[in-house]
């Protein structure tokens, strides 16, 4: 390890029956997506680290001095971390104008009224809403809204920049032109940044390096290439759009369910076996010559997606086919209909688990 | 603008005849006052001076128990509806005491406190020389003390009602819980407070049972319009008419400016 990360933490905590349980290490300068589905304990995570919710143990220690470290009875309250916050829904209070959000953050850690404004206004030109300072929240859309709760969040020039969902609340055009922009303020911070989100867009354009968490724990982590490449997990799998299976390889064969799936890669013992819905063709009847993976299958639904179909196939494997509508009118593929299901070996990845 | 009622729709009736009846009972009233009102004389009895120093004393108080409800309600609403603390509910029941007390009760219990030889009147008489029964703070006492629950009510619902998160989302920005609460939620419960107050100055302006209990009816220094209305009934229900009018009217048409300006949907 060269430099300590900036932030060190290991968030252990309890929202009722929900247990947390995530380790997180995020250096200066660089963006880490917290990626996971609803109920994975992401906003969780993120409220423990602003402060809005106690450790129960671990520790949380950004810049070398502990925020939260509960074995040694030390917390800082959210209003002492150098953090700064994107909600969700962005939470601008109604009742200020743009300029006096943003400022609002200055002036409660010392600023002046004047200096605070004008640091605001500074904030405000660099998001491109130097012209709408006076405006009330009411009176933005979506999108200045979002900018104008980034610009807030980041008026405080706070160590850790945390946000949730930033994204989620934008329609689908104003989401391309707000992740552009705030994937150039996120580069231009100093700080270390955390962004949580169910998006895995969001988090392969934002972010230099995804944690998943599934049910309070980390269940895979690394850059997007690696994660989309190598998925651990169904949810991951799904993510990505890879069929992901489980299984005992020997070699080129793994071993899933009742199926020996001849694989490219060489792997021992427990490992997973990877490949993509395209690589999945449907047959009528058995194929003759080259796939070496052919299994009979039933047809569980079709559904529209992108330009092709995609196929849900039950069998001794349960594998997601997509098919072009031509080919799918040339099987009349409906449901409980029996097919033969066919990938070729080199389409496959294998890896152990 | 669209046009108010494109698709004519049919009021239910089983909601509109009680709603007509309900506004009907509660201006039947004033319409028989109207009715009574020697119209001829008006001008003549306004100009008693007794009429205006009753009821600029009525104003006064009635304000000035408004502000003392504003100043110890809203911090007791808030303590109520934000912090978890053993017998809230027996708190928030006590709260409500001077609704259900008859006013008149209310006006003794206080005479019994504050009282020249009550538990903290003697003390403040002693230590102070201040004396509060049959004075005009005692008014202002006896008008807050029966207007405060109107005040907390509306400024706890008011606060149960805001969004907690706009409160944390102060305190990531760095504002401690006096600055957050100051600079975020009671800008976001105004409304709830205006509209407490309000309740509040109009319950205080009615104040008649707990001040005459309490402090007494003396011109100029602790009669109030619904006293000197009462005085007025058993003498003169002419003038009686003539006091519940002006009362009616100012207190109507300052209710009425302030819904506007304070109180109206944002």
């Amino acid at each position: 390890m060269t430099a300590p990360p900036l932030l060190d933490a290991h968030l252990v905590a309890d929202r009722g029956a929900f247990h947390l349980d995530v380790r997180l290490r995020i250096a200066a300068g660089e963006v880490v997506a917290l990626l996971g589905p609803n109920g994975a304990g992401k906003t969780t995570a993120l409220r423990a680290l602003a402060g809005l919710h106690p450790l129960t143990a671990g520790h949380l220690t950004l810049d070398g001095v502990d925020l939260d470290r509960p074995e040694r009875r030390v917390w800082s309250p959210p209003e002492r971390r150098p953090v700064g916050v994107v909600f969700q829904d962005y939470l601008l209070f109604p009742h200020l104008s743009a300029l006096d959000n943003v400022a609002f953050g200055p002036r409660r850690r010392g600023a002046d009224r004047r200096a605070a404004r004008a640091r605001a206004q500074g904030w405000l030109d660099r998001v491109g809403l130097g012209g709408r300072a006076r405006d009330k929240p009411r009176q933005l859309s979506g999108g200045q809204a979002q900018r104008v709760a980034l610009a807030r969040a980041l008026a405080v020039e706070p160590t850790l920049l945390l946000l949730d969902e930033p994204l989620a609340a934008l329609d689908a055009r104003t989401r391309l032109d707000t992740r552009a922009e705030l994937q150039r303020h996120l580069g231009e911070h100093p700080g270390a940044t955390l962004l949580v989100t169910h998006d895995p867009l969001d988090a392969l354009v934002l972010a230099d390096r995804l944690v998943i968490v599934e049910h309070g724990r980390v269940v895979q982590e690394g850059d997007a290439a690696t994660v989309t490449a190598r998925p651990r997990t169904d949810y991951v799998a799904r993510l990505v759009g890879l069929n992901l299976h489980r299984g005992r390889a020997a070699g080129h064969a793994v071993t899933v369910g009742g199926l020996t799936l001849t694989t490219a890669d060489a792997v021992h013992g427990v490992a997973f076996v990877a490949f993509p819905p395209a690589a999945v063709a449907l047959h009528p009847a058995r194929p003759d010559g080259s796939p070496r993976n052919v299994w009979p299958a039933v047809v569980a639904g079709v559904q529209r997606h992108g330009d092709n179909l995609r196929v849900q196939l039950d069998g001794p494997v349960a594998v997601a086919a997509d098919v072009t509508p031509a080919a799918a009118a040339q099987l009349g593929l409906r449901p409980g209909q029996e097919v033969w299901a066919a990938v070729k070996a080199a389409e496959t990845r294998a890896y152990p688990a | 603008m669209t046009r108010p009622v494109a698709t004519r729709q049919r009021l239910p009736l089983a909601l509109l005849l009680p709603a007509g009846l309900g506004l009907f009972f509660l201006v039947l009233p004033l319409l028989g006052l109207l009715a009574r009102a020697p119209w001829t004389t008006l001008p003549r009895r306004l100009a008693e001076p007794g009429v205006l120093t009753a009821l600029r004393l009525s104003l006064e108080t009635a304000t000035l128990a408004t502000l003392l409800c504003v100043a110890l309600g809203v911090p007791l609403a808030w303590l109520l509806a934000r912090v978890e603390f053993p017998g809230r509910r027996l708190v928030r029941a006590l709260v409500t005491v001077p609704l259900v007390l008859p006013p008149v009760v209310g006006g003794v219990a206080l005479l019994l406190v504050f009282g020249r030889r009550g538990l903290l009147g003697s003390w403040l008489d002693a230590a102070f020389g201040v004396t509060l029964p049959f004075t005009t703070p005692g008014v202002v006492l006896a008008e807050a003390f029966v207007a405060m629950p109107f005040l907390v009510i509306a400024v706890e619902g008011a606060l149960r009602g805001a969004d907690r998160r706009y409160e944390e989302a102060a305190a990531t920005l760095g504002a401690g819980r006096w600055t957050t609460f100051t600079h975020v939620t009671l800008p976001l419960v105004a409304p709830g407070v205006a509209a407490g107050a309000v309740l509040c100055w109009a319950r205080a302006l009615g104040e008649f049972g707990a001040t005459i209990t309490f402090a007494g009816n003396y011109p100029g220094r602790t009669q109030t319009m619904p006293l000197a209305v009462y005085l007025a009934l058993e003498t003169d229900l002419q003038a009686a008419i003539v006091l519940s009018l002006i009362l009616l009217t100012v207190s109507v048409t300052i209710l009425a400016g302030l819904r506007d300006r304070w109180v109206g949907t944002p």
